[in-house]
């Protein structure tokens, strides 16, 4: 069923983790219910620091409710789930707490329309980590100049392109220094000529060794970027595997049909 | 080989495609029916036009007694400039008249403050939460000034203490039932919505009667509050009611993605609602939240019902002066070009209001 590549010691999962570290996502038996639809049947995920992992799948498999659980933009309803060591329940500090270690880009974006760009990145330091202003602006900054977005630091979100706007809602996230970084379809709103900026952001970032779960149908990035993908189908994970292992040599009959519809396009 | 691509300059438009030939064709003469339609407008307009010239302007009286305005036969706005006094503050002392006008000029001061930005935006709306106490400190007296009884206070002052007041309180107001009304406590949200829905189901004229008659029969014995105070207080409540829906309006047009984002920086909800979705809320709303405002201005000629003579009541009663009987037409066109004045002001403002800001760029 799983086929497990010793080759490379980035793409271990999590059964074989057992290499001292502690993972620092991990989902036990996770279910979900939206009223009586079950979104996510026991999902099991292990995700170590530093790994990057790649989730797709066909559209209502569940994907997005699985990583906004992750930082609980969703109420999961059935197992555990550990993100950074502290659990995910009621408590609204464990909430805040993991909220503040776990960034997260959209795929419309969802920049404060009313605020500048500047003032978009430094409005979460300044109010959620206590930043003087004048470091929160510097901070701001440094991460514009990483996203080649300095000189829009002025502007409103609406006079940015698709591209510069989820360019900047990456660097709003880092602004708050997370740990973990959650990308729902961060490319899909976007026109084919701006994909390629932000994937690029997104490719330097795994590159510097943050943990990423990313939602994307973009195979490449996957295969380039991506320690692990995951195919979810109907709530569950059916299959996960190393990008060359997941596309070359797929084992689940459902995988090898998505992948076939897919390629073809 | 490779073939480079020369974008194609572009050209003018046709020249019976522009100017004002195009512009008249458009608007007026576009068909037959139209055609028609402009005639007959322009023929009414000729009609309407030289009488109106003649009772406003031709035959007019600008100085002069009665007598001398009933011989000329056009509009006596001598009359006006006579009564203008009691127009303005009733029968409020005259020499105590500068302090309304404090009260204005101070209106006036923290308007220019808060639009040239001379104070951060939080001091701005501390500021103008507290403005009534100084508007009614001022007018009213007690605490080192001369008090002044209330049913003295008349005229276009009293129509712009009512609606000015009741604009400051009822819009923060408005704003929180509309938030209560959203809260997850359901005490909270049930008494917001009996509220709201209560006042909504009422006429501003019923109020104005129950505040009138019935709010003192509710109150502890020796517990007295004034007819005006008590007409302010169920002016403010109407009000809200309507701003509480206009913006809960607001509210709902916000994508919630733009709370999920916020929540995901780990912003607290309160914060997250005050600085993110509220602001964008009555943004939106912004046209629909003037609308209420000047209605709430209009609303206040209401108060005649209970006895209060505010802008219009005075207006009446200018012309019952046995000196200048029969000028009736003139205060109410006097009347009814200040009450233009303050409207259409408003209105000209939201939609200023409107261009600026974030909400260009959208
Ligand atoms: N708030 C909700 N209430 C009820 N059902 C929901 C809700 N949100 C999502 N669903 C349903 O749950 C299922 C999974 O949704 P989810 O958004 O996680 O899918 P997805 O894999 O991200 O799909 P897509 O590729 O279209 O984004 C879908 O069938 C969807 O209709
Ligand atoms: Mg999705």
């Amino acid at each position: 069923m799983m086929t497990i590549s010793h080759s490379n010691p980035q793409s271990a999962d999590s059964r074989t983790g057992s290499q001292a570290e502690q993972p620092i996502i991990l989902l036990d038996k996770v279910n979900k219910w939206y009223g009586d639809f079950h979104v996510l049947k026991n999902v099991d995920l292990a995700v170590r620091k530093g790994e990057r992992i790649v989730i797709c799948g066909p559209s209502g498999s569940g994907k997005s409710t699985l990583i906004r659980c992750v930082n609980r933009l969703e109420e999961h309803q059935g197992g555990t789930i550990l993100v950074d060591g502290v659990e995910l329940n009621d408590n609204t500090k464990n909430i805040g707490h993991i909220r503040r270690e776990v960034g997260m880009c959209f795929q419309h974006f969802n920049l404060f329309p009313h605020m500048t760009i500047l003032e978009n990145l430094i409005f979460a330091p300044i109010w959620v980590r206590k930043m003087p202003r004048a470091e929160a602006v510097e901070t701001a900054m440094h991460y514009l100049n990483r996203v080649n977005i300095a000189e829009q630091a002025h502007k409103y979100p609406g006079q940015l392109s698709g591209g510069q706007q989820q360019r900047v809602a990456i660097a709003r996230s880092l602004c708050m220094a997370p740990k973990i970084m959650l990308f729902d379809e961060p490319t899909s709103a976007l026109d084919p000529e701006m994909i390629k900026e932000v994937l690029d952001v997104m490719a330097e970032l795994a590159e510097e060794g943050m943990t990423m779960l990313c939602v994307t149908h973009e195979m490449g990035f996957a295969k380039s970027v991506a320690d692990r993908v995951i195919f979810m189908d109907g709530g569950e994970i059916v299959e996960q595997n190393t990008p060359t292992e997941f596309f070359d040599n797929p084992q689940v009959d459902r995988t090898q049909a998505f992948l076939s519809q897919i390629l073809h396009n | 080989m490779t073939i480079i691509f020369q974008p194609s300059p572009d050209q003018p438009a046709p020249p019976t495609q522009r100017g004002v030939i195009k512009w008249l064709r458009d608007h007026f003469f576009s068909s037959v029916k139209n055609t028609i339609l402009t005639f007959l407008g322009v023929g009414i307009i000729l009609a309407i036009i030289p009488p109106l010239l003649d009772w406003f302007v031709l035959n007019a009286t600008f100085v002069g007694n009665a007598d001398e305005c009933r011989a000329a036969g056009g509009a006596c706005w001598s009359f006006v400039q006579a009564q203008f006094r009691l127009f303005m503050i009733g029968s409020y002392p005259q020499e105590l008249a500068w302090r309304p006008i404090a009260a204005g000029l101070l209106l006036l001061a923290l308007f220019i403050a808060t639009a040239r930005q001379l104070m951060p935006g939080k001091v701005a709306v501390v500021f103008w939460l507290l403005l009534p106490l100084p508007i009614y400190w001022l007018v009213g007296g007690g605490f080192g000034l001369e008090s002044v009884d209330t049913s003295k206070w008349g005229g276009l002052l009293l129509t712009l203490v009512l609606s000015v007041v009741g604009i400051l309180v009822s819009v923060p107001l408005g704003i929180l039932l509309a938030l209560g009304r959203r809260s997850n406590i359901k005490l909270i949200k049930g008494l917001c919505i009996a509220l709201i829905e209560t006042v909504r189901g009422v006429p501003l004229v019923t109020i104005l009667f129950m505040a009138s008659i019935m709010l003192p029969l509710f109150l502890p014995s020796g517990m007295e509050i004034g007819i005006l105070y008590r007409v302010q207080i169920g002016i403010i409540l109407f009000s809200s009611a309507y701003i509480a829906e206009v913006v809960r309006g607001g509210l709902q047009g916000v994508e919630s993605g733009q709370s999920e984002a916020a929540a995901s920086l780990g912003l607290h909800p309160w914060v997250t609602m005050l600085f993110i979705i509220l602001p964008q809320a009555l943004t939106k709303v912004l046209p629909p939240l003037i609308g209420r405002c000047i209605a709430l201005l209009k609303d206040t000629s209401l108060v005649i019902v209970v006895g209060l003579l505010d802008f219009l009541g005075i207006s009446k009663a200018a012309s019952q002066d046995p000196e200048w009987l029969g000028f009736d037409a003139e205060a109410f066109v006097f009347c009814a070009l200040i009450y233009w004045i303050l409207c259409f002001g408003l209105s000209r403002y939201g939609n200023s209001l409107e261009k600026r800001g974030y909400a260009a760029y959208r």
